[in-house]
């Protein structure tokens, strides 16, 4: 059918489409040499002027990642990483303690500006979003700092809250994600340069979104986030991460590691927006994304909802997970993955039932195209003493094109007889009918498989906030070029 | 990590040498393959669920001697024509219908072109170290050839028992069936394994069915409480066939019952279903693997588990649609029931899809019997006990029902009738209401 011809054709213009955010901002670095040995570590923990206890944490995290072997179960291939061929620290020229946006280097603001997202808009986008802009490793600006302040949030850089907020990190740090959990979680337990902390106190409604853009720069630089989120008892905070980065004919190693705590009635609302460079039409250079996310519901009645839309990188080896401890606490995994030309995902989520009247809700949604692989690979396991616990999965995924592929592969593990599961995964390509039916009505091939593919992905769109939906079906719309209208 | 300690297991290798070529070259590679890889631990994805450990410590011998195999009441009154492999060897045969021929597997260096031209083809044994140790040991077993264009009306029954006699300890048997179903023909084979005592039963039933051919292939695992079963079916399917594949497993301490099918032909039909029941301290494993080679095939599988007291279920099933099987039609559900706290189901359908004009889904349920079910039987006076017994009698015959012959699902009918009497409080004594 000549329809589906068109859309194969339009999935392939996409290819030869340029990365809309491809260019590359010269901003002196300072660097550790490459390579990585303790004294790089040394290097990262004497720059960020650390206390001891957390080199210590460092070292004893790089010890115990040499004795690790690289993990080879998800389905994705690339080519061995030299971890030693690597800068492990790069960051902007420091850096006086910033008051506001006009201290900033007005070079790193352009950068935001080309990516048409600067701070500026940010800014006045609503006084609603707090952007705490990352820029390779280091956070730069931090806004709206004093507004949360007035209601005890804090939110800041990791290593700003290492110094500022010690005994908080030193008991979170690690608590969720182990530093040796995994092969890239402990990597960057051992090198993490920088990421964001947030702090809500009890009671607390977040007045606000706080946000994060990624940006990575600098060739060579493996990034390394580290993220950590405490709600406490009765707090609720929306959390916003969205990453753009240049092109580069290199490889990029990313591996960053997210941690999230919820105790008694607190909700956690994480959501991502991934764009990163995937490399051109064979996948050469790339982001290698290996990202290790992970929340623990501790407290009774607490909700960890993690919500992703993932266009970008080369390689995706991403597993949102919710530890759901907390009796009647609940957790949720909201994701849209689009993989195009040779770019691979295996992401999924993993929920662990271990309290009472647990509950979680899966909805994934992959989409294919070009000669990509796209897997969904989740894990539902429900301990003896999760009576009642409650999951619901859905996987569905959408190929373009015959020379792709998806996959799925869910585990479910039951110990508990009251518990209920259930599972559902379906494949399908974008039928002729609805094309036909799309296209009698007026559109074109264009603008029906954008309809089509936002009908297809709707259930998750509609779990991201306001403020990112915008971009996320923009980011649909570079990946599946002319899709989305 | 691979357990290479535990080739005991290997207990008879007959001839690796001086036999006919083909035999000796089968036999040889196939034990290279197994000591190469050794029985799986539980990091071996295939086996991830399933501990080999009570199997590894055993330290069988060579099934020896046979016994007289009496049918299970449930298969009864079925009429079929009936073959025994008593601890491997081939000791009862009844006179083959028209059309179908049988030879013994026990001497297989003599054995006729289709025979030795199919043997080990379909059944790999790099990949799959229990197949490889039958295939280096097996001492007998039949292989069967539906001719061409035959319609063997009469169901071929089998009935393979193991047992350790003249007080041999703890034996393993590695019986082999091979059934070759030539263009055009059609057949019901059934399999009934049952035994005695401790032992291993591995066993290995590989299927070549041609074009337009249609095979019935239902199988019973009643093994003995303390037995541990290891099977391997599989099956290549050539254009426009039928296969109905059915497996009801009750016994056995630890089971393992692997599917492989490859369907190489276009417009073929696979049906594949089954149950498992378990009690006790059972472990009952399924893996089944659909191989969607050619396009406009279509595969529908449904697998339900009752499982009670402290029973471990595991179904592991996975459809993989190549770049070219466009068309494809696959339909996959595994759903477990658990009956008490103690237990424990371990469930992944997996797909794997290359081409993007397909129809694939799979879903897996897990959970206890629905309330409102129970209420509704309760509301019309039915004492609990027993309407829980109705229902989880209802839901086993959901896959039950998918057996397309009528007296072949009588059996298994009565099969999992006789299973609920003896393990489930208050179970209808006819299997009905």
């Amino acid at each position: 059918m000549a329809a589906t011809v068109d859309t194969v054709r339009q999935v392939e213009e996409v290819t030869g489409r340029a990365y809309k955010h491809g260019f590359v901002t010269d901003i002196d670095m300072d660097m550790a040499p490459k390579g990585l040995d303790e004294t790089t570590i040394r290097f990262i923990s004497a720059k960020k002027e650390e206390p001891e206890w957390l080199l210590e944490w460092r070292l004893k995290a790089f010890q115990q990642w040499q004795q690790m072997k690289e993990p080879n179960w998800a389905k994705v291939g690339y080519p061995p990483i030299d971890y030693q061929d690597l800068y492990y620290y790069a960051a902007p020229t420091q850096k006086p303690q910033l008051n506001s946006l006009d201290e900033v280097d007005p070079e790193l603001l352009a950068t935001y500006e080309k990516l048409g997202i600067p701070l500026k808009e940010q800014e006045i986008l609503a006084g609603v979003v707090a952007v705490d802009a990352v820029f390779d490793s280091v956070s730069v600006a931090t806004t709206y700092k004093k507004e949360l302040e007035k209601h005890g949030v804090v939110f800041c850089s990791i290593s700003e809250a290492v110094r500022t907020h010690p005994d908080l990190v030193k008991r979170y740090l690690g608590s969720v994600v182990p530093a040796a959990d995994n092969y890239f979680a402990c990597l960057n337990s051992a090198v993490f340069t920088d990421g964001s902390f947030v702090y809500i106190p009890k009671g607390v409604r977040c007045p606000m979104e706080l946000s994060t853009y990624f940006r990575i720069n600098a060739q060579n630089t493996g990034q390394f986030e580290r993220t950590l989120i405490v709600a406490e008892e009765g707090s609720y905070v929306s959390y916003l991460e969205g990453c753009t980065a240049p092109q580069r004919d290199e490889n990029q190693l990313h591996a960053a590691v997210v941690e999230l705590v919820a105790l008694d009635d607190a909700e956690i609302k994480y959501s991502t927006v991934q764009n990163w460079y995937p490399g051109d039409e064979d996948g050469k250079g790339g982001i290698y994304n290996f990202v290790t996310k992970r929340g623990a519901c501790r407290g009774k009645r607490s909700k960890i909802s993690w919500t992703q839309v993932e266009t970008g990188s080369a390689i995706t080896w991403k597993y949102p997970s919710c530890i759901l401890q907390g009796d009647d606490s609940v957790g949720e995994f909201y994701s849209v993955a689009i993989t195009n030309n040779a770019q691979q995902a295996d992401t999924g989520t993993k929920m662990i039932h271990l309290g009472k009247n647990t509950r979680s809700t899966i909805i994934s949604k992959g989409i294919s195209a070009g000669r990509a692989d796209n897997t969904y690979r989740g894990l539902v396991r429900v301990g003896k003493r999760a009576d009642g616990a409650r999951n619901f999965t859905q996987c569905d995924s959408l190929l373009i094109g015959d020379k792709c592929g998806a996959h799925t592969v869910p585990y479910i593990e039951s110990k508990n007889p009251s518990a209920r599961i259930e599972h559902e995964a379906t494949t399908s390509k974008i039928s002729e009918d609805q094309l036909f039916y799309c296209m009698s009505r007026g559109l074109s091939t264009e603008d029906s498989v954008g309809l089509i593919v936002n009908g297809f992905c709707k259930e998750v769109m509609k779990e991201l906030p306001m403020e990112f939906a915008v971009e996320a079906q923009k980011l649909i719309g570079i990946s599946l070029e002319g899709s989305v209208g | 990590m691979a357990d290479k300690a535990t080739l005991p297991l290997l207990t008879a290798v007959p001839k690796t040498e001086g036999g006919s070529p083909w035999l000796t070259k089968l036999r040889r590679t196939a034990v290279e393959n197994a000591e190469r890889t050794g029985l799986p631990g539980v990091r071996t994805e295939a086996w991830k669920f399933t501990n080999l450990n009570a199997l590894k410590a055993l330290e069988p011998v060579a099934a020896t001697g046979t016994a007289e195999i009496a049918r299970l009441p449930a298969f009864a009154d079925l009429q079929a024509v009936e073959l025994h492999l008593s601890n491997g060897t081939l000791t009862h045969a009844d006179a083959m219908p028209e059309g179908v021929d049988l030879v013994g597997l026990a001497e297989p260096d003599d054995a006729p072109d289709w025979v030795s031209e199919t043997l080990g083809t379909v059944a790999e044994t790099a990949p799959h170290p229990f197949t490889a140790i039958n295939t280096g040991a097996f001492t007998g077993g039949i292989a069967l050839r539906i001719r061409k264009g035959a319609a063997v009306e009469t169901p071929i029954l089998l009935l393979v028992d193991t047992r350790s006699l003249e007080g041999a300890g703890t034996v393993a048997a590695h019986p082999r069936i091979l059934v070759v179903v030539e263009d055009g023909a059609m057949a019901d084979l059934v399999e009934v394994h049952t035994g005695g005592g401790a032992y291993v039963n591995n066993a290995v039933t590989e299927l070549v069915i041609g074009k337009d051919a249609r095979l019935g292939h239902y199988k019973l695992q009643a093994e003995s409480g303390e037995a541990f079963h290891i099977a391997m079916t599989a099956a290549r399917c050539a254009a426009n066939s039928t296969y109905d594949n059915f497996a009801l497993s009750t016994g056995a301490t630890l089971s393992r019952n692997e599917i492989r099918a490859t369907l190489a032909g276009r417009h073929i039909e696979y049906r594949i279903n089954g149950g498992y029941l378990a009690c006790g301290d059972q472990h009952m494993d399924t893996a089944t693997f659909i191989d969607h080679a050619e396009p406009d095939c279509a595969s529908h599988e449904l697998y339900k588990g009752v499982l009670a007291d402290r029973a471990h279920g595991v179904f592991q099933g996975k459809i993989l649609v190549r770049p070219d099987a466009q068309k494809t039609d696959g339909y996959q559900m595994n759903r477990a029931l658990l009956l008490s706290r103690e237990a424990e189901i371990n469930s992944k359908p997996e797909l794997e899809i290359y081409a993007d004009d397909v129809k694939c889904s799979h879903g897996a349920t897990v959970g206890e019997l629905e309330d409102d079910q129970l209420f509704y039987l309760m509301a019309r006076g039915i004492p609990e006990e027993r309407a829980r017994a109705i229902l989880v009698s209802a839901y086993v015959d959901e896959a039950v029902d998918h057996i397309q012959r009528e007296p072949i699902r009588d059996a298994f009918r009565a099969a999992a009738a006789e299973w609920m009497q003896k393990n489930i409080a208050g179970a209808p004594a006819e299997g009905g209401l």
